[in-house]
């Protein structure tokens, strides 16, 4: 059994109380932001360049280039919209609806940051889960001595859920502007609004269902993680002949079954729900690719952690070089993925699908590029020797960066839908993070501290402990202990 | 890698099997005579052959005209094929490649017929790039060679010329990874044999590999690094493929999915393939104690897992037709438009062979079912060529302009070519399995005694079966001991 070591408990409480504290101030702080404020922003742009000092100036150029992105996005949703009367220009845009357009993206700002940092740990988590099952179904010999340490991960998905479902009754009670769909009218004909294309897909994109959509998602991941966590626990003393792994077996069969299709409309509904109209038929699986690496990272950095405290006795070198192996395998999976979403869109340039990409080559030429280095060139150049692979500390560093990236990832996808060119990594993004990463230790290590660090009736434990993979020599044998 | 295993895995070698024996076992098919259903089937496959050379001629000689074609389907029968083919190739890359870093003892039994397949397929595939082309004798213009136009070049932006590099390096490789893990059984079969003319053939193909402990560590080095590269390029090659149609603007195929799709669509289809062939194969080769219900059993979990994913990308390409809110995307090939339409037969030939047919895996006495593996793989075989059309023909019969709505309908030069495809495939593939060694007896022979049913019996009634399950620090010297007995 693991004790809850002191130290993190008040780091990670720490972290929580400095994200709450942070969040807060953002919120009120995006609260307070007027109809002048985003005017402000607007004349700023248009005095391009001109800007006293070097940070305004780069702020000004921020929003000038919205604009035109906005142009580009409002002229092809205008053509779209007006496909049977004639086309209309941007000229129906005035200057006032311009001006609380922005504002809307500068309330949103709190929102956002919260909400990426909120939908990547919740994935992060339900990736963690997904592997954990993928590691039963799949009856993997290697991985079962860190089966616990998954498990423990996953009990960070309950406080998420709670929080997501919180961030979504939010979202339909119009305290913020995440999801344009939801503004006043957007179904009304005779609203100003009135949308045309979103109001065609209303079937799908409607804020009852939607509610209850996502509360179903909610549902399903819980409930198995309720089941399986269970079941996990009574294995360890059951001696029944293996009934209880039988069992534990179909249940994930059945979770993955309907993870597959719940984790393709979940990402439709959460993200791209943020830009109602575009579309891409990768999408989901693109989402999944992403929060896979990160999850696998994280399941690295705990085993590296509890190993290191000597909570996991069996484990070794070859299990990290697996685990390495993991990330670096799944990080050009992810690179395959945005990859072919992104040169499929550039190549066919079709209007409606472009200007996702045009509003995040142009807005969000930094991270947008920034991330396919810090998520494929970095991992592969770092992660392909077999034996830095085996190195706790290297497969950490690696793992910093991937992480990283894969944040910027999420950042990218929500981002330059919700505030567009008003973006910035400051006090609301950091806190947000602060808060999530404190949430997910806490939690993990209070689960870990929960049950038997190794899964004990596990009929596949001693494959475990005695894997040892072909070319790796271990670190912390001697040579007559060789397994 | 650990020579313990956990009793609750299924044994992979049924009987008391030696070594000998299974030397034996694989050799039997090369060193002895063809019997008469041997002849009959590949008397069969080579008419078919044939005839379909016969078609190639008769289209090359007169002109593509004499196909189905026509001005606004310009690609069916011909493209349809080409990417079934390639398909049904993906599997055994998979098998040998995918499979060995996932560390899947399972595939040794399998992987070598897999990656015969793989080949021959390729092989198929690689004559309709060729064929269906208007001027085939300038098919060599697709290469960037220096020339004497002002040395004029090929456009690199094209995914039929990415198709021409994925297609040449897949089948390069794949041939490569094939040939170097038949060293030590093509050895093995020179060692035995009595014939000298056999004996100097095998002695050629087995270029001299004697199983020395050094060519051991590299020739699993170099398997090893070949896995890691062929699992990339087999992943690109049907995404290529796949982007021949994804780049375009064709509502139905201009879609983000395809890449994966189309390679789960392939891995799909490929197995399917591997269990119809070695549903014969184990049967008339005497391999059932190496192909075992179990194999058939873990092939079909893959079939679900890959058919799954299939699904699930069906019903994302249904869902976003809808979604996109454009009215041309109600003709593709998976919309309302094609439920109803004139194609209605083959859009729910397709959801009924390939979704639905399938989901009887699901259960387990099905799956473990040789007969019912063997018609439910047809199925999928016959779905996946549907998937293919479906997504070719029907998405082009119907395009922007209603005034270019057209049908196809194929003529018997079309319908003869893909015989004789058919044909020419069983007749490579009824060769290979007289000549070569259908199973990797190398390989097999490292996992006899953690994974053979004897050994795992002993083992668990406490007898010591030296030296494989002993975990010692001796792991790496005996696996060098089991393998240089070399047949």
């Amino acid at each position: 059994m693991y004790q809850f070591s002191g130290k993190l408990k008040t780091f990670s409480l720490a972290l929580i109380i400095f994200g709450v504290i942070g969040i807060a101030f953002s919120f009120y702080n995006g609260s307070q932001k007027t109809l002048e404020d985003a005017k402000h922003v607007i004349e700023a742009s248009s005095s391009e360049g001109h800007g006293s000092s070097h940070g305004e100036a780069e702020k000004a150029a921020h929003v000038t280039e919205v604009k035109k992105v906005d142009n580009i996005v409002s002229g092809v949703h205008d053509s779209g919209k007006n496909v049977d009367k004639t086309m209309s220009g941007h000229g129906a845009h005035d200057d006032d609806s311009h001006a609380e357009h922005v504002l809307h993206q500068l309330q949103n700002r709190p929102w956002s940051a919260f909400y990426v940092a909120l939908f990547f740990s919740l994935g992060i988590t339900l990736l963690v889960l997904a592997f954990y099952a993928i590691q039963r179904v799949a009856q993997v010999g290697w991985s079962v001595v860190i089966l616990r340490v998954m498990e423990a991960i996953t009990g960070n998905l309950l406080p998420v859920s709670i929080l997501m479902v919180l961030v979504v009754i939010a979202s339909v009670m119009h305290l913020n502007h995440l999801f344009p769909w939801m503004a006043e009218g957007t179904f009304d004909t005779t609203s100003e609004n009135y949308d045309p294309i979103v109001d065609g897909k209303s079937w799908w994109i409607n804020s009852t269902r939607f509610v209850i959509r996502s509360i179903v998602y909610l549902l399903i991941w819980n409930a198995y993680r309720f089941f399986i966590r269970k079941g996990s626990i009574k294995e360890d003393t059951a001696n029944d002949g293996n009934k209880t792994y039988k069992k534990n077996y179909n249940a994930s069969v059945i979770f993955l079954f309907l993870f597959m299709i719940t984790e393709t409309t979940m990402s439709w509904d959460w993200i791209m729900g943020l830009d109602p109209h575009w579309f891409s038929t990768l999408f989901g699986w693109y989402v999944l690719s992403t929060l896979l690496v990160s999850a696998l990272t994280v399941i690295a950095f705990f085993t590296i952690y509890f190993r290191s405290k000597d909570l996991l006795p069996g484990i070794n070198d070859s299990h990290i070089h697996d685990l390495a192996k993991f990330m670096f395998g799944f990080s050009i999976f992810w690179t395959y993925l945005w990859f072919s979403q992104f040169m499929l869109i550039w190549y066919a340039d079709i209007p409606e699908e472009t200007t996702y990409f045009v509003a995040r080559f142009t807005e969000y030429k930094l991270p947008f590029l920034g991330m396919v280095v810090m998520n494929f060139v970095f991992p592969i150049l770092l992660l392909l020797n077999s034996d830095y692979k085996s190195k706790p500390w290297f497969v950490f560093i690696g793992g910093v960066v991937i992480l990283a990236g894969h944040y910027m990832d999420v950042f990218i996808m929500i981002m330059p839908s919700t505030v567009g060119a008003n973006w910035y990594f400051g006090i609301p993004e950091i806190s947000s993070l602060c808060f999530f990463i404190g949430l997910m230790i806490y939690t993990t290590l209070r689960s870990f501290s929960k049950a038997n660090t190794i899964p004990k009736g596990n009929p596949f434990l001693k494959e475990s402990e005695h894997f040892h993979y072909y070319n790796i020599e271990h670190s912390d044998e001697g040579s007559t202990d060789h397994h | 890698m650990s020579h313990y295993e956990a009793p609750i895995r299924e044994p992979l070698v049924l009987g008391d099997k030696s070594y000998h024996d299974i030397t034996e076992d694989i050799a039997k098919p090369i060193e002895g005579a063809a019997n008469k259903n041997w002849y009959i089937a590949f008397y069969i496959s080579l008419a078919a052959m044939l005839w379909g050379f016969g078609c190639i001629f008769y289209t090359v000689g007169t002109g593509i005209g004499v196909w189905g074609l026509n001005k606004n389907i310009g690609w069916a029968w011909d493209i349809t094929n080409f990417v079934w083919w390639v398909g049904i190739g993906h599997a055994g890359t998979l098998i040998s490649a995918v499979l060995l870093l996932f560390r899947q003892k399972w595939r040794m039994a399998i992987n070598r017929s897999a990656e015969a397949m793989t080949i021959f397929a390729v092989f198929q595939a690689g004559l309709f790039p060729i064929i269906h082309m208007g001027r085939p004798w300038n098919a060599y213009w697709v290469l960037p060679l220096p020339n004497q136009f002002g040395s004029l070049w090929v456009n690199f932006n094209s995914p039929l010329l990415w198709d021409v590099f994925a297609i040449s390096t897949y089948l390069s490789v794949s041939l490569v990874f094939w040939w170097t893990g038949l060293l030590p059984d093509f050895a093995m079969i020179r060692d035995r044999a009595v014939k000298p003319f056999q004996k100097k053939i095998y002695a050629l193909l087995s270029f001299g590999w004697s199983g020395r402990a050094k060519d051991w560590q590299r020739f699993e080095e170099v398997s090893l690094v070949l896995a890691g590269l062929a699992t990339p390029l087999v992943l690109s090659v049907h995404t290529i493929v796949s982007m021949d149609f994804a780049t375009s603007i064709n509502p139905g195929w201009h879609s983000t999915i395809f890449p994966p799709y189309f390679v789960a669509g392939a891995i799909f289809s490929g197995f399917a393939m591997v269990q119809t062939l070695l549903g014969i194969m184990r049967k008339v080769t005497n391999l059932e104690d190496y192909i075992t219900r179990m194999h058939v059993e873990y092939m079909n979990m893959v079939i679900i897992l890959t058919g799954g994913i299939v699904a699930v990308a069906y019903a994302t390409e249904f869902f976003i037709a809808w979604y996109t809110g454009s009215p041309y995307e109600n003709y593709t090939y998976l919309s309302v438009g094609a439920a109803t339409g004139p194609y209605a037969w083959a859009f729910w030939s397709l959801i009924t062979f390939n979704i639905i047919t399938p989901q009887l895996l699901w259960i387990k006495k099905f799956r473990r079912s040789f007969m019912i593996t063997f018609i439910i793989s047809i199925a999928i075989n016959i779905g996946m060529w549907f998937e293919r059309f479906d997504i070719i023909a029907i998405v082009l019969s119907k395009g922007h302009l209603p005034s270019t709505w057209w049908r196809f309908e194929p003529t018997f030069v079309d319908v003869g070519i893909f015989i004789g495809t058919i044909g020419f495939f069983f007749v490579l593939f009824l060769l290979y399995a007289r000549t070569f060694p259908v199973i990797a007896q190398a390989e097999v022979k490292t996992i006899l005694k953690s994974s053979g049913e004897f050994y795992k019996k002993r083992s668990e009634q406490g007898i010591p079966t030296k030296p494989a399950i002993v975990v010692t620090s001796a792991v790496v010297n005996d696996k060098d001991s089991d393998n240089n007995l070399n047949g």
